[in-house]
């Protein structure tokens, strides 16, 4: 694999120009090795997506499904795509990993830094390496994505087998120790044991095992707890987010429940109709939103700490078709505080108050109309 | 009319009164198809709904809360069990006494895809009710159907479109313009808005409590959601493993619980609240639901209860099954220590201050808002009309 030597970007150093070896003799060296390491971690992202548009080339026309999307991630961190169906998260995720589906669809432009290994340049076999090794999924449905004819134990041990080279034996044992990492009682005995005979939660704990198997750098874990139920969720959300702070493993949790998304990230994505149209961190996402989508998104959920209502604000309308998205503001049909100028320019994400929070609309901006 | 059981005693008030329901499902094995053991999806469950209010069923899947929907207006029958309607028993009803009884009581389904016949316009499947029930008939009943569909949000001159036509939320509507065809007086909802997207859901869920204020409706609303079930419900059920484990209004429910089920499935759903959540005490339950084939005995939830760990494992969970007892005025549970369970902090978020006006618009936006509306004359509701039917792309399934 191919490391770029500019992926570090103008403006911050580059891997290859900070020491790599200090002695750690000394306190001080100690120190000088944390903060080095530490550096290390802050000059490169995990991830840096820059300018992501997948496209589907379908009869009707092109969707354009993401378009122009641009984020970070950080080490260890745990970043949140949020949105409705249809709005691209899941597509971005694809892309990211480039299991975009061709045809029809395909990655137009943009550009994925994974740790300093530039994706869209990988060829398919080099990119095959990657996915599993450095990258874990996590799918909705544990049923779908587990193989029914072979035995769970293989499937976890297979992994391993493949991407670190291990003997059989080795990545079976390993598999047993990951089985019993996630939470399965008697690991070695349900190893021979098939998908069917174990219930939702369990599979995807299972599944959880297979993407931790390598030790990734990074989880994908699309709507990872949508099939189940509210009890089981709790287990595989406390299961995530105390592996990956165990493992350091950042993770890309996409979910169109805020309150998993409150509960779970750092930060968050708000997505819609393709585009990012806030992002920050978790608390200024939740408690000072500047974006009215988000504003609808929070108004129109059933609380259970709030009192019987009678009313919930709704978001009316649909979203857009994603055919011909249009030079407006995408929101804008949909928006209580529209104005003239958001039906003929789209606004560019701009800062607000708060680290790295951004929202894309013109009336929250700070010579807007909305106070 | 009057050859019905007598109803016994109660409040008088209730609407809908089920005593003693079970439904067990045989499992049948062998060339010869003997049962070999039933799976007991509903366990002696009892509970009245009340006219005029809406009784919220909460519980995971598989806790029977479905089954139970269904036997209510007896779409399924019980094994042993009955259910009064109005005061007669729906048990002892002839096919056309019953038939005629389903003018009253309707049903509205979880899945909008499935529910609507692909092959009909929505003018036939709105009107198809009013055939069965030989209600109104001609130009009458497309006046009707057209009536209805407004009712509901949408188009009157989308009667000879079909269903694939609509995105999730319409279909929805389409569904609750059926059940209201035949002027019902109950309507059983079952998981109604769960398979909508989160903006879509707040729009079908404001139009049932739109209908019920306007036609007086009474409502057994099921959902897995249990913010869902507190926004609509005057009065909670929980169930577990077929059996109704605790029955209060909302407040007893979701601030005091008494049972150790409830405080486990409240502590597990998440509340968009980040510092909230950091703030909440959860309990996370251990292992999976038992088979309703063969649940454990005493307690059900003795073998995943946090409480039972608590108390140092009690004897009577493992051998006494509990029943439902009063613990506060209106408000049952069915545990041998739900005082404890009361007494408990697990699970419960507090109630914010000022939640309901405060969420996330701020109030400043609302205020200039309303303020430029009253100036504009309410120029931007132009913008919220209902969309085409013909681009249900705009929502397609993720």
């Amino acid at each position: 694999m191919t490391v770029s030597e500019e992926s570090g970007g103008a403006g911050s150093p580059t891997v290859a120009e900070l020491p790599n070896d200090v002695t750690v003799e000394t306190e001080e060296g100690r120190l000088l090795a944390e903060q080095l390491a530490d550096d290390r971690r802050h000059a490169r992202k995990l991830l840096e997506v820059r300018n992501l548009s997948t496209q589907f080339f379908t009869r009707e026309g092109v969707v354009h499904a993401v378009d122009d999307v641009s984020f970070e991630v950080e080490y260890g961190e745990t970043l949140g795509l949020v949105g409705e169906s249809g709005c691209g998260k899941s597509v971005t995720a694809l892309s990211l990993t480039r299991l975009v589906a061709s045809p029809p669809g395909k990655i137009v432009s943009g550009e994925i830094i994974f740790d300093g290994i530039d994706i869209m340049k990988l060829s398919s076999e080099e990119m095959r390496l990657l996915r599993g090794r450095k990258i874990g999924f996590i799918f909705q449905d544990p049923m779908t994505s587990l193989n029914p004819t072979l035995p769970i134990g293989f499937q976890i041990a297979e992994s391993a087998r493949l991407h670190l080279g291990m003997s059989r034996k080795a990545a079976d044992d390993r598999a047993v120790e990951l089985l019993a990492k996630v939470g399965i009682p008697r690991a070695r005995e349900r190893m021979g044991d098939y998908p069917h005979q174990f219930s939702g939660g369990m599979r995807q704990r299972v599944m959880i095992a297979i993407a931790l198997a390598c030790d990734p750098m990074l989880l994908l874990a699309d709507e990872p707890t949508t099939a189940l139920d509210v009890t089981i969720q709790a287990q595989i959300l406390d299961l995530i987010r105390s592996l990956s702070a165990e493992f350091g493993t950042a993770v890309i949790l996409i979910t169109h429940d805020l309150g998993i998304a409150a509960g779970m990230c750092n930060r968050i994505n708000v997505m819609y109709a393709g585009r990012i149209v806030e992002t920050g961190m978790v608390d200024d996402i939740f408690e000072q939103p500047k974006m009215p989508y988000s504003w609808g998104l929070l108004d129109s959920l059933p609380r259970m700490d709030e009192e019987k209502g009678s009313r919930l604000r709704t978001i009316e309308g649909l979203p857009p078709d994603l055919i011909n998205p249009g030079k407006e503001c995408r929101f804008s049909p949909r928006c209580k505080y529209v104005h003239d100028r958001c039906r003929v320019e789209e606004p560019d994400l701009s800062e607000r108050e708060g680290e790295g929070h951004l929202a894309r609309c013109f009336g929250t901006e700070p010579a807007g109309w909305i106070k | 009319m009057d050859q019905v059981t007598a109803m016994p005693a109660s409040s008088s008030d209730s609407l809908v009164r089920v005593e003693h329901l079970k439904v067990h499902f045989p499992i049948l094995s062998g060339v010869f198809q003997t049962e070999s053991g039933r799976v007991r999806a509903v366990d002696d469950i009892s509970f009245e709904i009340r006219k005029g209010e809406t009784f919220g069923l909460v519980g995971e899947s598989g806790c029977g809360k479905s089954t139970t929907g269904r036997a209510v207006i007896r779409l399924r029958n019980p094994t042993e069990g009955t259910v009064f309607f109005d005061g007669k028993d729906l048990m002892g009803l002839s096919r056309n006494e019953l038939r005629k009884m389903r003018r009253r009581m309707q049903i509205i389904f979880q899945d909008p895809y499935s529910s609507l016949n692909p092959r009909m316009t929505v003018g036939s499947i709105i009107s198809e009710p009013l055939e069965t029930h030989k209600l109104v008939s001609g130009k009458a009943r497309i006046e009707r159907v057209r009536e209805l569909l407004a009712l509901v949000g949408l188009n009157p001159n989308y009667t000879n479109r079909y269903p694939h036509e609509f995105s999730g939320g319409q279909r929805q509507r389409i569904g609750v313009a059926r059940s209201l065809a035949v002027e019902p007086e109950f309507i059983v909802c079952d998981e109604p808005i769960s398979a909508l997207d989160v903006s879509i859901q707040a729009q079908v869920l404001n139009l049932l409590v739109e209908l019920r204020e306007k036609f007086g409706l009474t409502y057994l609303f099921i959902a897995h959601d249990l913010s869902v079930v507190r926004h609509i419900s005057d009065r909670v059920g929980v169930m577990y493993l077929g059996k109704l484990v605790e029955v209060g209004p909302p407040t007893a429910i979701y601030e005091t619980p008494g049972h150790p089920y409830t405080r486990a499935l409240l502590s597990a759903v998440p509340i968009p609240d980040p510092k909230a959540e950091r703030r909440r005490k959860r309990v996370i339950l251990t292992g999976d639901v038992p088979s309703p084939a063969n649940p454990p005995d005493g307690c059900r939830f003795h073998t995943r209860c946090w409480l039972y760990e608590r108390l140092g494992r009690p004897e009577q969970c493992r051998t006494v099954d509990p029943e439902l007892r009063v613990v506060a005025p209106e408000h049952q549970a069915a545990c041998h220590f739900a005082e404890e369970a009361l007494q408990s902090d697990v699970g419960v978020a507090q109630v914010r201050e000022g939640a309901a006006t405060r969420r996330g618009t701020p109030d400043s936006a609302t205020a200039g808002l309303e303020a430029e509306h009253a100036a504009a004359g309410v120029a931007a509701a132009a913008s919220a009309s209902e969309p085409s039917p013909s681009t249900p792309s705009g929502e397609p399934e993720g």
